[in-house]
């Protein structure tokens, strides 16, 4: 991590789209519906761990050049309860998106939902977690950023500012990459992304009684207290792009998978044996 | 890795079942703070609900951050470099940063120096779910005294240069007081402490056995006044760390290798005095030792906890003669007592701090109504929980330390060979717990400072107070008519001991069965007040009347028999060691 001297004046006004999950770990009997889709009710629900990560990288930032964190989150009026999180965190504000004509959406009508919300902020930098553990799709990060046209910088392991610039480290499972990028730009978070700070109690005690107006009768509270909160047409997302109407995605049908060995052939220790072997692996697209 | 306050309901239900209102009210003032800061309490319930909020992050910290470093943490230990600086385990580091972030290192601090304003019975669950993860970092994490101790007695201007970064964790603290000669006897501290003509204060002299010696914040007990040579003669001064401060070692311990304990050179250390001259022992130190007291009657709850949870896992699930060790009565016996047990020392030990809360939040507030007609009822509870608490702290520390040692001792046995082995936590678990019944007071030391209440019949109206306000439906009730017959049998031991002829070699010897048979009778009343609320809690209660008594009442029988041969008869019971060759 670098010094402040080499972020520029007014800081970086970061964007984290964070998203609440059934917490798979918990997966029993009941957690999958007849029709494929994840039967919420059976499991508690959670901040998705990697957004957790998103969060402590626009709060590092935050911390070290200055500026200032939104949190958003898209989903039902429960998904509140991660907004008040990200406040307890250390956010400086968080807005729920919600909306009824958004039911349904897949990462396509959500990275467009996400995408017009994230346009309202005007953001240096936006931060998502890579994935989230009830899809695992790990598209919705790179598809916002595409319908922003901003730069998709994945799996960022550590962020560094420099005035226009970021300097992002990115995991490419064999090791690291460094990435020098212009900003605006948009950046998929790992769990390596670095330790993770504590809830402040201080804070916790405060915006515990945050609440977006959905949860209060329809009212906003006053100041610090207040949760923003979005209908698609309050950031001018076009109803046929979003829920069941814009998601294409269809699951056709979900199938436990059970890894188990099954059978094994020797190879000769020679190069000849090693070719052979390189040779069926890459025809079979093993490899390759 | 999970959350070891959400994991563990029993927390929960202690503070519900002791009922906070009160110590909420009287800790905020009567809810003053909300006007001047937006994150504090506007009522009782608001409150509470912090207070959990505050143990669910502190759970959140060490289930998931601490718990899994304490195995290197104990391998490792701290290191002492040439320069004379102190490197702390990597998982003592990190907990000391993030309790700091957290704010939980400033849990009883007021709002105004950077802390949450938290009674101590939040502190000792805290205390209790921290030594859980690692009874080593208590000894960090818990030295809030420190802080608490400059808050209390020091000049504003101090407070406000060192509390703030003792609560955000920029700062740890020590209390300096042990030397080789000055151990339980602090009257004989040597450590001297010099004005110059500018008034300025300077320490010489070593200190040893001092936990976290290598923080940024002293309090040295030192002698200002050479001409009294006991305790009248100490002061507590502030020394901040320095050049002319050096660790010279660091002690290879037992346990709790978490914690660096040093030996301290100070070699005219520039000092601040704290509060009043001469008063370092009688007032300051005694609050700093009655504070530490009930942290570790947290950390020998939160020890025996972390034993019976693996003791418990292990029998449910080791395989022996075809069905799981947990099926045998033996130790479904065992497994029985320690969990009773530790549910009993939870009641008592947050009790205790409940009522350390009650005596501190009634003197605030006889200070502020003073004059007004409601000032005297206030000062006369005020002083009903004064006189508890110095019986109530040493029991609750002395029957959770003692728990401790027993605790792990029955997890060991219950892993058999495995226990003995380093590849499962227990063994650290009974290394850590040694200590407890040794610092801040021996457990012998404990019964001398409870027995005065005892001899006074104070348990009588500690048990009464615990079932104020309480429903007792039939089953209950004869709990209680249980509980007034041990009262009595405890009674008739000390009526017996005060009038035997023997005096004080009697009162001395058998001191310990009587602050047993009182601790078992206030013990009983809580789990009565436990049940009360929570009717799962009822087979608890059944247990400790039908085993505890029994066991307790032998005791009492002891203290009324007259024996006093182990003094009397001592070279012979006890032969002296033959010199060596």
């Amino acid at each position: 991590m670098n010094t402040k001297a080499k972020g520029r004046e007014g800081g970086y006004n970061c964007v984290v789209c964070i998203k609440q999950v059934p917490d798979t770990k918990k997966v029993t009997g009941e957690a999958m519906k007849a029709d494929g889709t994840i039967n919420r009710a059976a499991l508690p629900a959670i901040f998705n761990p990697e957004d957790r990560n998103a969060l402590e990288a626009a709060l590092r930032v935050k911390e070290m050049y200055g500026g200032t964190v939104t949190a958003i989150a898209m989903g039902l009026p429960a998904a509140c309860a991660i907004l008040r999180e990200a406040l307890m965190c250390g956010a400086d504000k968080a807005y729920l998106v919600t909306d009824r004509k958004a039911a349904g959406s897949d990462t396509l009508a959500t990275s467009y939902i996400l995408s017009c919300a994230v346009r309202k902020f005007n953001p240096d930098l936006v931060f998502c977690g890579r994935q989230a553990i009830d899809g695992d799709t790990a598209q919705t990060g790179p598809q916002i950023a595409e319908k922003l046209d901003f730069a998709a910088i994945t799996y960022l392991e550590d962020i560094e500012m420099d005035g226009d610039f970021a300097i992002a480290t990115r995991d490419i499972g064999t090791g690291v990459e460094k990435d020098r990028v212009k900003l605006p730009a948009l950046f998929t978070v790992t769990e390596k992304f670095g330790e993770l700070r504590p809830y402040e109690v201080r804070r916790v005690m405060k915006y515990k009684k945050a609440k977006a107006p959905v949860e209060n009768g329809g009212v906003a509270l006053e100041g610090d207290f207040a949760i923003g909160q979005l209908s698609c047409d309050d950031i001018g997302a076009e109803a046929d792009r979003c829920g069941f109407a814009g998601s294409p995605t269809n699951v056709n049908k979900i199938v436990s998978v059970v890894l188990a060995g099954g059978d094994y052939k020797e190879v000769a220790a020679t190069d000849e044996g090693v070719k052979a072997l390189v040779d069926e692996l890459v025809a079979d697209h093993t490899i390759g | 890795m999970s959350n070891f306050y959400r994991d563990n309901s029993d927390i929960e239900k202690t503070i519900d079942a002791l009922d906070l209102s009160e110590v909420a009210e009287l800790c905020e003032e009567g809810f003053r703070f909300a006007k001047e800061y937006d994150f504090a309490p506007a009522d009782a319930a608001d409150a509470i609900d912090n207070y959990k909020r505050a143990l669910d992050v502190c759970g959140d910290i060490s289930g998931n951050r601490i718990a899994p470093t304490a195995e290197e943490t104990d391998k490792v230990g701290n290191i002492l470099n040439e320069d004379g600086t102190v490197t702390y385990a990597p998982g003592i580091a990190l907990a000391i940063k993030l309790f700091g972030k957290s704010g939980l290192s400033g849990a009883t601090i007021p709002y105004y120096l950077g802390g949450l304003n938290m009674p101590c019975v939040v502190l000792t669950a805290c205390n209790d779910i921290v030594s859980r993860a690692d009874a080593s970092l208590m000894n960090i994490f818990g030295l809030q005294g420190i802080a608490e101790t400059i808050n209390q007695f020091a000049s504003e201007e101090i407070k406000k240069e060192y509390v703030p970064k003792l609560c955000n964790g920029t700062y740890t603290g020590a209390m300096v007081l042990t030397e080789p000669d000055a151990g339980s006897d602090l009257q004989s501290v040597k450590t001297s402490a010099y004005q110059d003509e500018n008034g300025n204060w300077f320490v010489n002299g070593v200190k040893r056995f001092i936990t976290n010696g290598c923080g940024d914040v002293l309090l040295v007990l030192a002698r200002t006044e050479p001409e009294f040579s006991d305790g009248r003669g100490l002061s507590c001064l502030l020394v901040e760390k320095c050049p002319q401060v050096k660790v010279r070692r660091l002690e290879h311990k037992l346990g709790i290798n978490g914690s660096p304990t040093c030996e301290l050179v100070f070699n005219n250390a520039p000092a601040k005095l704290i509060g009043q001259r001469k008063r370092g022992l009688i007032t300051y130190v005694m609050s700093l030792m009655n504070g530490a007291r009930v942290g570790i009657s947290a950390q020998g709850t939160g020890i025996a906890e972390a034993a019976y949870r693996a003791a418990r896992d292990y029998a449910a699930s080791r395989k022996q003669f075809g069905v799981t060790i947990d099926s045998f009565p033996a130790l479904r016996e065992l497994l029985s007592e320690m969990s009773v047990e530790l549910q009993a020392s939870r009641l008592l030990a947050y009790y205790s701090s409940k009522c350390v809360d009650l005596e501190m939040g009634l003197t605030k507030k006889f200070d502020s109504l003073k004059g007004s007609p409601e000032a005297q009822n206030v000062r006369k509870r005020m002083k009903t929980y004064a006189a508890f608490n110095k019986m109530l702290t040493p029991m609750a520390k002395y029957y959770a330390s003692e728990l401790s040692m027993r605790a792990s001792n029955g997890a060991v046995a219950v892993l058999g060979g495995s226990g003995y082995m380093k590849d499962y936590p227990v063994e650290r678990y009974l290394r850590d717990a040694r200590i407890t019944t040794i610092y801040e007071g021996t457990s012998q030391l404990q019964v001398v400072a409870a027995i005065a209440g005892v001899m006074a019949g104070l348990y009588r109206d500690v048990v009464a107070d615990v079932l104020e306000g309480v429903t007792l439906d039939a089953n209950l009730a004869s709990a209680k008519a249980e509980i007034d017959a041990l009262l009595d049998d405890v009674d008739s031991a000390v009526a017996y001991v005060k009038d035997h002829p023997e005096g004080k070699l009697y009162h001395d010897l058998h001191a310990r069965q009587l602050v047993d048979g009182a601790i078992t009778a206030i013990m009983a009343a809580l789990l009565v007040r436990f049940a009360a609320k929570y009717a799962e809690k009822a087979p608890a209660l059944d247990y400790w009347l039908k085993t505890k008594f029994t066991t307790v009442r032998a005791e009492l029988q002891k203290a009324k028999s007259g024996f006093i041969a182990s003094v009397t008869d001592f070279e012979k019971l006890a032969p002296a060691v033959p010199a060596a060759d």
